[in-house]
């Protein structure tokens, strides 16, 4: 198979590397670049433990191609905490234990940065239908709402 | 494998009627990438067009929109026009997957994959929704409804693609609506669906109505007798009672373990008739 050299940015840095036309963007991101904060729950679109931005969007890193992202602007969990500033998302996790195993978390984490985006004051329904695509096996969704909540309401300085 | 994106819509149609061993369209992958996973198909090719001019624009034209083949559901989500004049088709489009999938799954790809169950088919076809179809001998326009004609299967030609869907201008008073049953409330195949479409006049006497139903046939299936009982009628209790007798009687669904005959059957039933009360209201009517 022809190994295919693609450049994108990833967190704000020109990134190259070579893959095969088969080889999922999270398979790039993990086994490529090093990059393993996206996790692959399932590889099939479910579970949203491998979400990422792709030019703002954000999608499943397993079912996009590493060939597709010729261009493109990524945005990974790796690039959410300022140096060692967590996120306002990643801290409110932290202090109200809206995780345990932790495998769904960078997921969850870029999801729900992806939407206060979007809707800064969303209601609980709306962060529930806008996280459907992203399973925890552990937590319950009850902290995890919680915590979208409570990080929200500090980002719009309530 | 091979990946190509072509430079042009001549090229990508020769590359398509050239290649030989299994070829699949790259639109936002939600189906073809869960099948190379699963193993259950395995391109020799795949031909990326989401580049191509047009491919992700929503175009006014002709009081319409049209839409190209590669904007995604999330996109189409986020379009004021569309939604004003076609909310049942946004809806349906809408109800595909999570947040995550709708960042990428098209209309057309849905359409293509051939299910019987695809969520913006039915829709679609009660808006008169029209394929732009793209081959070796040029381009060609086709009802949407004569797009699947099997599950898995499309009319489309060797070499065809669908680089737009249009979507038409309708006059006031006319809305759609959609909806699928589903055991869960996300992330589910439809069991039964029904899509209805609806002109009323200034009375809010219908003037034109299409019903169509899905994942209750090997195809998406428009019921032309459910139109006949909702027209010259104000959606009273005796049209919506022809109405639901129409469409179970065209349904010939499978019986699995998603949903027996008996079950699809009388869900599809119901969601026409709560789908052509929503549009009703939606057009404007007061019943
Ligand atoms: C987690 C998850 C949940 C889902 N939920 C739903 C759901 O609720 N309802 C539903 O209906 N579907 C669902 N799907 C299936 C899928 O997301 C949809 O069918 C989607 O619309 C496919 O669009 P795509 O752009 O990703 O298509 P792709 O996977 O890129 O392509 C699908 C097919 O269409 C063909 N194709 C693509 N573009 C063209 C073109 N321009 N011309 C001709 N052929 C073309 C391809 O060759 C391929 O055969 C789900 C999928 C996942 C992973
Ligand atoms: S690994 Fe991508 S959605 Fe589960
Ligand atoms: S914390 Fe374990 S899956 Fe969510």
């Amino acid at each position: 198979m022809k190994t295919n050299h693609i450049q994108t940015t990833i967190n704000g840095d020109v990134t190259e590397f070579l893959c095969n036309a088969d080889e999922s963007l999270l398979d790039v991101l993990r086994d490529r670049l090093g990059m393993t904060g996206a996790k692959e729950g399932c590889g099939t679109g479910d579970c949203g433990a491998c979400s990422v931005t792709l030019n703002g969007r954000l999608v499943c890193s397993c079912l996009v191609l590493g060939v597709e992202t010729e261009g493109a602007e990524i945005q990974t969990i790796e690039g959410m905490a300022n140096g060692d500033n967590l996120h306002t998302l990643q801290r409110v996790f932290l202090e109200e234990a809206a995780l345990q195993c932790g495998i769904c978390t960078p997921g969850i984490l870029i999801a729900a940065k992806s939407l206060l985006e979007k809707n800064p004051n969303p209601t609980d329904t709306e962060v529930r239908y806008w996280l459907a695509g992203n399973l925890c096996r552990c937590t319950g969704y009850d902290k995890i709402i919680k915590a979208v909540q409570t990080a929200a309401a500090e980002m719009r300085g309530a | 494998m091979r990946y190509v994106k072509p430079d042009s819509f001549e090229n990508a149609a020769q590359l398509l009627f050239d290649s030989t061993g299994i070829t699949r369209i790259l639109a936002g992958g939600t189906d073809v990438l869960v099948q190379m996973k699963a193993e259950m198909v395995e391109p020799d090719l795949l031909i990326d067009l989401k580049h191509l001019s047009g491919m992700r624009e929503i175009t006014h034209e002709n009081g319409g929109f049209r839409i190209g083949a590669a904007v995604s559901g999330a996109e189409l989500g986020e379009h004021a026009g569309v939604n004003a004049l076609w909310p049942g088709v946004v809806e349906g489009m809408e109800l595909i997957g999570s947040t995550q999938v709708q960042g990428r799954a098209t209309m057309v790809g849905n359409l293509c994959n051939g299910s019987p169950a695809a969520d913006s088919v039915p829709a679609m076809v009660t808006a008169g929704a029209i394929a732009r179809i793209h081959g070796p001998d040029g381009a060609r326009d086709i009802p949407v409804y004569e797009v699947p004609t099997g599950p898995g299967k499309t009319s489309l030609a060797r070499g065809e693609f669908i680089t737009s869907i249009y979507l038409p201008a309708r006059p006031e008073n006319a809305s759609d609506a959609y909806l699928r049953f589903i055991p869960r409330t996300e992330m589910d195949i439809a069991v039964s669906s029904a899509a209805v479409s609806l002109e009323l006049d200034s009375k809010g006497i219908c003037t034109e109505a299409k019903v169509a139903i899905g994942a209750v046939a090997p195809t998406v299936r428009l019921v032309d007798d459910a139109s006949a009982a909702l027209i010259g009628t104000s959606l009273d209790d005796d049209a919506i009672t022809k109405l639901v007798a129409a469409v179970e009687a065209a349904c010939s669904p499978i019986d699995d373990k998603r949903g027996t005959i008996a079950f699809r059957t009388k869900t599809a039933g119901v969601l026409a008739k709560r789908a052509a009360k929503i549009a009703y209201a939606r057009a404007g009517g007061t019943s």
